[in-house]
């Protein structure tokens, strides 16, 4: 079983490298592509599985012991990750397909397309079972190369120019991660999570502090914190639908792991938690917003997005067992409603030719399946009782409750805020986008020119919010509309699916978030797990390490 | 716990191997490089930044160097006694982290390759606005001069590979030299060849542009 685990990453490297060498056939690439993201998504509930029956699984790569070699980790937190990861993937995959296989892949240059996006999940899937800073380092890396050549994908000039912002913004945030990994190694002389959990501890409280936020910043920029996340509504818009589908669901998540990995195991008692407090309520308010003032549905959701990572932030910053498996609960909800918002807004654009709400009227008429699917990752979104947004902010306020500090229960006020605000901006898009009628979406112009403000304000209040408003700066023209392929709908309406899944069996689910948050608030099993010098396979290797380890204990004393 | 009892002779060696100096001129040289990087990652032009980011890059790896004290032997089993090897795990992120940034540094400057041909079609574009374009019908002199320009780079544009390119410029240039040139010395020269064969007609035109520029060009 613990030899598995390296599959996660190998499989879709191995089929990206595969996929590239057969570069004109694409039918070929599609179906490795297909098969590989199954593999990976059958591995990682297995992982789930075996996970939470049997205890962490801990691989040491070629057989050296944990401090010296790579160790591969998966306890709860990561395999959920993994899970959830491989079915966004596998979900968007099926989409891209369709609309690949209806446009005749002119979006999509055909040999690059589906290994980028193999090497991504490798990445994403790298990052999560990484047992030291860095293979973390690494998996980043791998899967933000793979996204910079996703986000300019067609090298049109809208997109090369949000691709230099992302890609200069994700280049600094790898060099502070670098630097502060060189920082924690002269600090601690290891690098392995487990060990360093036990070193960290020993430092002296500043220095802890100073590695811990060192640290935060690197992964804040990946998570898009507040003050480090105006790369992102400038940058994810503008990448074809499936790709910013797939970049908004995973690659902040991944972030947001990193940020729970070293609150938990690498400085539990950190004194930052105030801070992270702070940061919270800041990114949940100044995202949303955000999103309230945009015009381009694809803009407002990135602000969404940046909005909801602060509910993701609050809870680690309580640092409660209740506040990080309220967490665990919110990041696999909402890496799949993103994911499927994105997808509905990729399915929105094709059926109007546009995402502009300037433009955009009538479709719950035209396309009725369209508005459902939109419909409930919306109201999903903004936490309306039956779906599972609403029952993990309810985990946010309960964990935040039982904690009862002021600060608290100030996040508590502000949550609940962010989450009228966003159903607020969602049910803007729904009522412009759906309700109205063609006819009065017709009668504006596609630009807001102050001339036509005559039939703007016939529309009453909202027309004259609508005046306030700027259309998006890099807001694309009108497209022509296209027929909705089936896979493309049937992509989405899986997502959907799955989103409402997450409420039907949220009892296990919260349950398995229970037990990962209680893992993560005792991190001494996993340290143990991790360098148990017993544990390794190959009875042989055991005892030459062991005499290793005599070896050096020997220089040591010197 | 068993852990710590285990970790720690491991922590005496690996963090302990101080026994020399840290060298002073790595560490100004990775200063210097750290504050130039970031003056370059500031500015608007990207193949600084990019320029800047190896620099930042560099810096950092000298710092991970840095991290593994003393200076000591080449950490090669049997090369050396272990007390006087020099810690090996840093010069592997290094190793690794230059791998890394190499690639990225391809992938920029492809980006910034991308972004200078954009920026030059922009320019082009600028060629076919309307006051060109009554410059070019009003004075045939100063037309073929601007269409003599844009001839000697059409071979560029083929050789060169991209398709899409290929599309988009070549139409440009033949609409400027329709106004342009079409009613001047056309019918001229080339009246028999003007009809319905749309290929030929566009050869021959070039061809004749690329000639007849500079005699027009002299007669001024």
């Amino acid at each position: 079983m613990i030899s598995l685990v390296p599959l996660v990453v190998l499989i879709p490297l191995a089929s990206a490298a595969i996929a590239l060498s057969i570069p004109g056939r694409r039918r070929a690439q599609q179906l490795i592509t297909v098969t590989a993201l199954v593999l990976v998504t059958a591995l990682a509930a297995l992982f789930m599985w075996v996970v939470d029956t049997q205890g962490t699984l801990v691989m040491q790569v070629g057989g050296w012991a944990a401090p010296f070699g790579i160790s591969l980790v998966v306890d709860r937190l990561s395999a959920l990750m993994l899970l959830v990861s491989a079915v966004v993937l596998l979900g968007v995959l099926l989409f891209s397909l369709g609309q690949g296989l209806a446009d005749g892949d002119e979006e999509t240059p055909v040999s690059i397309y589906y290994p980028t996006y193999l090497v991504l999940g490798a990445g994403v899937c790298n990052a999560f079972i990484a047992g030291d800073l860095f293979n973390l380092y690494v998996g980043f890396e791998i899967l933000l190369v793979a996204s910079y050549v996703l986000i300019t994908l067609g090298g049109t000039g809208q997109r090369i120019r949000a691709g230099v912002t992302y890609v200069v913004v994700s280049l600094v945030s790898s060099v502070l991660f670098l630097a502060a990994i060189a920082l924690v190694y002269a600090a601690t002389g290891t690098i392995n999570m487990a060990h360093l959990a036990v070193r960290i501890a020993e430092l002296p409280g500043n220095i802890q502090l100073l590695l811990n936020l060192a640290l935060l910043i690197a992964f804040g920029i990946k998570a898009a914190v507040f003050p480090l996340a105006f790369w992102l509504p400038d940058s994810y818009p503008t990448a074809p639908a499936p790709v910013t589908a797939v970049f908004a669901g995973l690659l902040t998540k991944v972030g947001v792991y990193a940020i729970i990995r070293s609150q938990t195991l690498l400085f539990p008692h950190s004194n930052v938690n105030t801070l992270l407090l702070v940061i919270a309520s800041l990114t949940l308010v100044v995202g949303i917003l955000g999103a309230v003032s945009q015009l381009d549905i694809k803009r407002l959701l990135s602000f969404t997005l940046v909005s909801h990572i602060g509910y993701l932030i609050f809870g680690i910053g309580m640092a409660s067992e209740a506040g990080f498996t309220a967490t665990i609960y919110y990041i696999a909800h909402h890496i799949i409603v993103q994911t499927t918002l994105f997808l509905a807004v990729g399915l929105i654009e094709r059926h109007g030719g546009t995402t502009s709400l300037m433009s955009l009227g009538g479709m719950l008429k035209s396309a009725p399946i369209i508005a459902v699917l939109f419909f409930i990752p919306m109201l999903n979104l903004g936490g309306i009782p039956p779906f599972s947004g609403f029952i993990g902010k309810l985990g946010l306020f309960n964990a935040a409750a039982q904690l009862a500090t002021p600060g608290a229960y100030w996040l508590m006020g502000v949550g609940a805020l962010v989450s009228l605000l966003t159903l607020y901006a969602l049910a803007r898009v729904w009522s412009l986008a759906f309700w109205r009628s063609r006819a009065a979406a017709m009668s504006e112009p596609s630009a807001p020119v102050p001339a036509t403000t005559e039939a703007m304000v016939l529309q009453g209040r909202e027309a004259a919010m609508l005046e306030q408003l700027h259309d998006a700066p890099d807001a694309q023209p009108l497209q022509q509309q296209r027929a909705t392929p089936g896979l493309m709908l049937g992509a989405t309406i899986g997502m959907v699916a799955v989103s409402v899944a997450l409420t039907i069996f949220a009892g296990p689910l919260y349950g398995y978030s229970t037990r990962a948050g209680a893992e993560l608030t005792s991190p001494d099993a996993l340290i143990e797990r991790v360098l148990d010098v017993a544990s390794l396979p190959g009875g042989s290797g055991t005892t030459s390490l062991a005499e290793e380890y005599d070896a050096y204990a020997g220089i040591g004393g010197e | 716990m068993n852990a710590v009892t285990l970790i720690h002779p491991l922590k005496a060696v690996v963090s302990a191997p101080a026994t020399g100096t840290m060298p002073l001129v790595l560490i100004l040289a990775m200063s210097a490089l750290y504050a130039v990087g970031v003056y370059l990652l500031l500015d608007r032009s990207l193949t600084r930044v990019l320029l800047g980011f190896l620099l930042v890059g560099n810096a950092t790896n000298l710092l991970l160097f840095l991290t593994s004290g003393a200076f000591g032997s080449a950490p090669i089993v049997g090369e050396d006694g272990v007390e006087t090897m020099s810690d090996p795990l840093p010069q592997a992120f290094i190793l690794t982290s230059i791998v890394i940034t190499f690639a990225v540094s391809a992938f920029m400057l492809a980006l910034i390759y991308r972004s200078w041909n954009l920026a030059r079609e922009d320019e082009d574009e600028l060629v076919d606005d309307d006051e060109d374009i009554d410059v070019g019908q009003s004075e045939a002199l100063t037309t073929s001069e601007v269409t003599e320009e844009d001839v000697e780079e059409t071979p560029e544009f083929p050789s060169e590979g991209e398709e899409d390119e290929e599309e988009v410029t070549i139409p440009e240039f033949t609409e400027v030299l329709d106004f342009g040139l079409g009613p001047v010395s056309f019918d001229a020269d080339f009246g028999a060849g003007s009809g319905a064969r749309d290929s030929n007609d566009r050869s021959a035109r070039d061809g004749h542009n690329g000639q007849n520029g500079p005699a027009e060009g002299g007669s001024a």
